[in-house]
Order: C-alpha cells, then sequence, then structure tokens
C-alpha cells in the first residue's frame, strides 16, 4: 500500500513535441488535445515547438475562408492547466521566420543541446 | 506546365524535386504547407528569390490566411482558389 502510495506521488514527466505545421496534417491539433488531456491528470508535462511545429503558435491565424476551426488561441490554455514548461528551439524559429512577439504564448527559448537534456530527462513522449 | 506543391519546404524534398525537372519559364503554385516557402524573412528567402528570377511563383490566399502569413517575400504572386483553378484550366499540371 505505502508504496503505491509513493508510486502515485511521482508524477511521470512527460513532453509532448510539436514537429508538424497546422492544417496541413491532423497533428498539430490532436497534439493540442494530447496536452489538455494530460494536464487534466496533473503529469509533469513540458511542452516543445521544434521544426515546423513552431508555426501552430504563429499569431494571426484567419480561417474564415476555409470552414476549419483556428486552433491556435486554444494554446493560451496551457496557462490556466498550470503547464509552465514551454519552451521553442530557437534555430526552428529563427530559420522560420519568426521572433517571440509573433507566437499567441510565451515560450522559453532553448538551444538544441538544452533540448537534448530535456529529452533524457523525460519518461514518455508523445511527437506530433 | 504548372507545378503543384502542398509540402513545407522546411521538411520536404517536393520543391527541390519539382526544381530539378520544372522548364525555365513554367509556373509553380504553392499551397496547404508549401506555402512558407514564401513567406519573408525565412531562412528560405535568398533560395526563393533565386528561384523567382526563373519562374512565376504564385501562392494560395486561402492558405496563407490560414497559416497567419501575410508578410511575403517580394515577386511572390497571391491566388485564390478561384484563381487556382484558372491557373489550373490553362495549364498541364505536375503535383510533387
Amino acid at each position: 500500500m505505502n508504496e503505491e502510495m509513493e508510486e502515485n506521488e511521482e508524477m511521470a514527466k512527460l513532453m509532448i513535441v510539436f514537429r508538424t505545421a497546422p492544417y496541413g496534417s491532423i497533428y498539430a491539433f490532436e497534439g493540442l488535445e494530447n496536452v489538455l488531456i494530460m494536464a487534466a491528470y496533473d503529469q509533469d508535462i513540458s511542452v516543445l515547438f521544434v521544426d515546423d511545429g513552431v508555426y501552430a503558435i504563429k499569431k494571426g491565424m484567419d480561417t474564415t475562408a476555409t470552414g476549419i476551426k483556428n486552433f491556435s488561441p486554444t494554446f493560451r490554455a496551457m496557462e490556466a492547466y498550470d503547464i509552465e514548461k514551454v519552451f521553442i528551439d530557437r534555430t526552428s524559429m529563427e530559420e522560420r521566420g519568426l521572433k517571440l512577439e509573433d507566437l499567441v504564448v510565451e515560450p522559453e527559448v532553448v538551444e538544441a543541446e538544452a533540448v537534448e537534456k530535456m529529452m533524457e530527462e523525460q519518461k514518455n513522449f508523445f511527437m506530433f | 506546365m504548372l507545378h503543384l506543391i502542398n509540402e513545407s519546404p522546411f521538411e520536404s524534398k517536393s520543391l527541390d524535386d519539382c526544381l530539378k525537372y520544372a522548364a525555365k519559364g513554367s509556373p509553380i503554385l504553392l499551397f496547404e504547407d508549401a506555402i512558407y516557402g514564401a513567406m519573408a524573412g525565412t531562412s528560405l528567402e535568398e533560395k526563393m528569390k533565386g528561384i523567382l528570377a526563373d519562374h512565376d511563383i504564385y501562392v494560395l490566399k486561402e492558405d496563407l490566411a490560414m497559416r497567419g502569413v501575410d508578410q511575403l517575400i517580394d515577386g511572390m504572386k497571391e491566388v485564390d482558389c478561384t484563381g487556382f483553378v484558372g491557373l489550373v484550366e490553362e495549364h498541364k499540371t505536375a503535383s510533387w
């Protein structure tokens, strides 16, 4: 019984990685759902935007002409879910012409080496 | 021949493959995730400008708006869905 409780108290570290652009595929949207679902279970969540995944949090999306739901504002809900570990890879962001003020959320900018270290610390990954 | 590209040039080699075989002067249309290639200020900007010297590049407006991309490299031509259809009527097409 005691052991079980101890296990439960230890929050699993998990990381959700966005690496695809929004709308061209369903991945970014699914990733967002995954973040919010996992947050409901009080896990130790980190969220990371790399490669084309950085475009998922670009400001100014207007999907009215296509009738598809604009899901980018929902990323702001991460704060309400107490997800504070939100990161973006510097190279991915800069290569793709984005600055922090272009984004709907305020991730911490990290270098690839830091990403590598962070990944080693996680128990589980979800790649989108 | 109108060359159609729908994958992000950062993640896919569709655009490079297309350029290997596209005749000088043949138009290229970027849509879906390929529109990021038309965005100003990216690491691909110089390369895209080079392509513009040999090809007209059209970019689908609806896909730009949806992805919040409003700053384009000079010389990129925006078309809406109706314009897209018009281009397809005018040319034979190749989807990469």
